[in-house]
């Protein structure tokens, strides 16, 4: 039986829908605020009016340059992004098309990765980069990244594939298709739109990765978080930089969220209701 | 075409006979003003050592000492110079962990360095790093709220009278709290001042057999005086307070005193950020009368780790950095308030210097008269003011310094606290091996 859906309660949902869009939002927008306030202003209380100055802003940049790091942060998200999704698309493969007794086990056993703290795998991998010479490399932490956000990117991928009718594969077995040529021309233009979305999400997470992209670099390699984490003093006031070097390192990330969001939407939802 | 060809040529070939010559060295460092100012004037080091390129990494304080305590002890190699403090360094070069720093060239004069500082950076006699700033601790009060409330200031003050002083001055109509102090937890926050401030009680973290001394009168006493004093006359949310909290609210007015770093004088007494510049005095840190103030010594300072394959470049950078000519260049293009405290005996016989920094006098005597090697009454067997210079002190002096701030906010009491930081110091100090 449908429910009747009356204006008033449309009005309430959406009401109810932008206050929660806010109070998620609202630390990023006080961000923002403050970086427009002066140290002293920064540090005086909740005030969401701010004097404007763009003061923080020139210190930052006359500080330490921005455009290196966010260089090297387009860089490490979009390339481990790649190279996660090569190996992800196949693994996916494998276990949405032809799965085993063990499939939901290696599933399973992949998440469990992401249940371990970093911190415990420090010196493991520190040693394993310094004798590779790897600490301070892009590849290095470009490999670091993908193999972090693989378990997730497995995960999204193999959901979608599920979502594909086994029997459009099986007919282009049948009309000789190789293995290759199934996942390229057939397997991949279907699932585009999850591969966009998984796409999108892991280039947020591999920007926004603040513990092995500190630790793994000195100067060559520091994306935008190493920036960020470079304006906390131990002596002085530091408030409104914190926020400038902030805002310019979400900034780029917020505005290709902005324009993809559709995607992203789908993407996340997709799957979820049968 | 061709000419554009050539220029191009040209130019990498040069830039490939650049980076063939040039060595660059790659400094680790904490976001303070000091340390910023030095990134911008090293332009007068390249220019005297062209073949020398310096790469800045500036790292948050605790995230710095982690990334440099990984590198350092796995030998990573990615660090030439590092900013470490006097906690770290008697314990790194115990390790061999840091290069002696004894090839500072001819006109370093080692000697210069303010001896309590050099004390804490030494290690058998042997300097170990080589001190950017220096600093001690101090009481700045406002003298206009001091007159109000019809006393003076002694220049050493005991405990009872920053207590009367205090009671005097709160006036929480008007947003005046008699005394700011540090209350947020950690090792170098809350626990730097309330260990400076227990040597002036005669406590002590260890025994001469490493036995913690929680469970003893003065510690009681210690903590009892800190808790009422700032129930009775700090600000509201003190537990949350560390030295960034309690500089706004100073530089407000809303502090009558205030006991913490030397360097903040110059944040207080400097017109452009602070409401009261003019109105502020300066103290020695407390006493009881048992022959120790509560002031601790602590000096950023710059090592050299003991794996850096380029030694030479990295020992004259350091040279510079911590030289009598630094002092200089930046008295010439800062003005003289602005060179960096707390390191060199000349610096403070300096008539400009003291004229510039009103505080001058002040920091000497504050630094002087800390001992790293007897910080407190009764003898301890490790080195140290406002920490013990043990590997295991950074975890212990956070959790410790938990439960003293779970106490300032009135979560626990007094006696709680210390019996859970006995305890845990117990466990850590058998668990180490210190004791059995």
């Amino acid at each position: 039986m449908a429910r009747a859906v009356t204006t008033q309660h449309k009005t309430i949902a959406t009401a109810a829908a932008w206050i929660v869009a806010l109070l998620i939002f609202f630390p990023i927008l006080y961000t923002v605020i403050t970086s427009f306030k002066s140290e002293q202003e920064a540090i005086q209380g909740f005030n969401l009016f701010p004097s404007g100055t763009t003061e923080s802003y020139s210190e930052v940049q006359a500080q330490s340059g921005y455009f290196k790091f966010f260089l090297n942060s387009v860089l490490l998200s979009v390339g481990s992004t790649i190279l996660a999704l090569l190996v992800a698309i196949p693994a996916a493969w494998s276990m949405a098309f032809s799965p085993t007794k063990r499939t939901k086990d290696i599933l399973m056993w992949m998440l469990s990765t992401k249940m371990m703290p970093a911190v415990a795998v420090l010196f493991p991998i520190y040693l394993i980069f310094r004798d590779t010479g790897l600490l301070d490399s892009r590849i290095g932490l470009m490999i670091m990244l993908m193999l972090i956000n693989l378990p997730i990117v497995v995960w999204m991928l193999y959901t979608y594939f599920r979502e594909i009718p086994g029997e459009i594969l099986e007919a282009a077995r049948m009309d000789g298709a190789s293995l290759w040529n199934e996942i390229v021309y057939v397997l991949t233009p279907m699932a585009v739109p999850g591969i966009a979305s998984t796409m999108l999400l892991n280039i947020i997470l591999a920007w926004n990765e603040a513990f092995w992209t500190i630790r793994l670099t000195t100067t060559e390699a520091a994306p935008l978080t190493a920036f960020i984490s470079s304006f906390s003093s131990p002596q002085g006031l530091f408030w409104a930089k914190l926020s400038a070097a902030s805002t310019l390192a979400i900034a780029p990330i917020l505005i290709m969220g902005w324009f993809s969001q559709k995607q992203l939407v789908r993407g996340l939802t997709f799957g979820a209701v049968k | 075409m061709k000419l554009r060809t050539l220029t191009l040529g040209l130019l990498s070939a040069s830039a490939l006979a650049f980076a063939a010559h040039a060595e660059s060295i790659t400094i680790a460092t904490v976001n303070n003003g000091d340390m910023v100012r030095m990134q911008k004037l090293t332009d007068d080091f390249t220019k005297a050592n062209p073949d020398i390129q310096l790469n800045w990494v500036t790292l948050e304080e605790n995230v710095l000492r982690e990334r440099v305590t990984t590198d350092i002890a796995t030998k990573g190699g990615q660090y030439d110079v590092m900013t470490i403090g006097t906690y770290e360094v008697p314990i790194w070069a115990k390790q061999s962990w840091l290069l002696a720093l004894d090839k500072l060239g001819d006109d370093y004069d080692a000697k210069d360095i303010i001896p309590a500082i050099a004390g804490g950076l030494s290690v058998d006699g042997k300097l170990y790093a080589a001190p950017f700033y220096g600093e001690s601790s101090f009481v700045m009060y406002r003298k206009d709220l001091m007159e109000k409330a019809g006393l003076t200031m002694p220049d050493a003050p005991t405990w009872d009278f920053i207590k009367q002083a205090a009671d005097k001055m709160t006036d929480r109509a008007n947003g005046v709290n008699g005394v700011c102090l540090r209350g947020k937890a950690g090792w170098g926050e809350n626990m730097a001042f309330l260990t400076a401030m227990s040597n002036s009680f005669g406590a002590r973290w260890f025994d001469e057999n490493w036995k913690p001394q929680f469970d003893q009168p003065e510690w009681k006493n210690t903590l009892q005086f800190y808790v009422d004093l700032m129930k009775a006359d700090g600000p509201e949310g003190a537990s949350s307070n560390g030295f960034n909290e309690n500089l706004a609210l100073f530089q407000q007015g809303k502090c009558g005193m205030w006991i913490d770093a030397t360097v903040a004088a110059s944040f207080v007494s400097d017109p452009k950020n602070s409401t009261v510049a003019d109105k502020v005095g300066y103290a020695l840190a407390p006493d009881n009368g048992l022959g120790k103030r509560g002031n601790w010594l602590w000096a950023w300072s710059l090592a050299i780790p003991a794996g850096t394959q380029k030694a030479e470049a990295a020992e004259k950078f350091v040279a510079w950095a911590t030289s009598k000519h630094y002092a200089e260049l930046v008295a010439s293009k800062e003005g003289w308030a602005n060179a960096p405290p707390g390191t060199r005996s000349s610096l403070y016989a300096n008539p400009e210097y003291q004229k510039a920094a009103p505080f001058a006098k002040m920091t000497l005597d504050s630094i002087n008269a800390a001992d790293p090697t007897h910080p407190t009454v009764k003898p301890v067997p490790y080195v140290g003011v406002q920490f013990v210079a043990i590997p295991e002190f950074q975890g212990l002096g956070t959790t410790v310094g938990q439960l003293f701030s779970a106490a300032l906010a009135g979560q626990s009491s007094v006696d709680d606290a210390l019996k859970q930081a006995q305890d845990a110091a117990t466990a850590t100090m058998t668990e180490g091996g210190y004791i059995q």
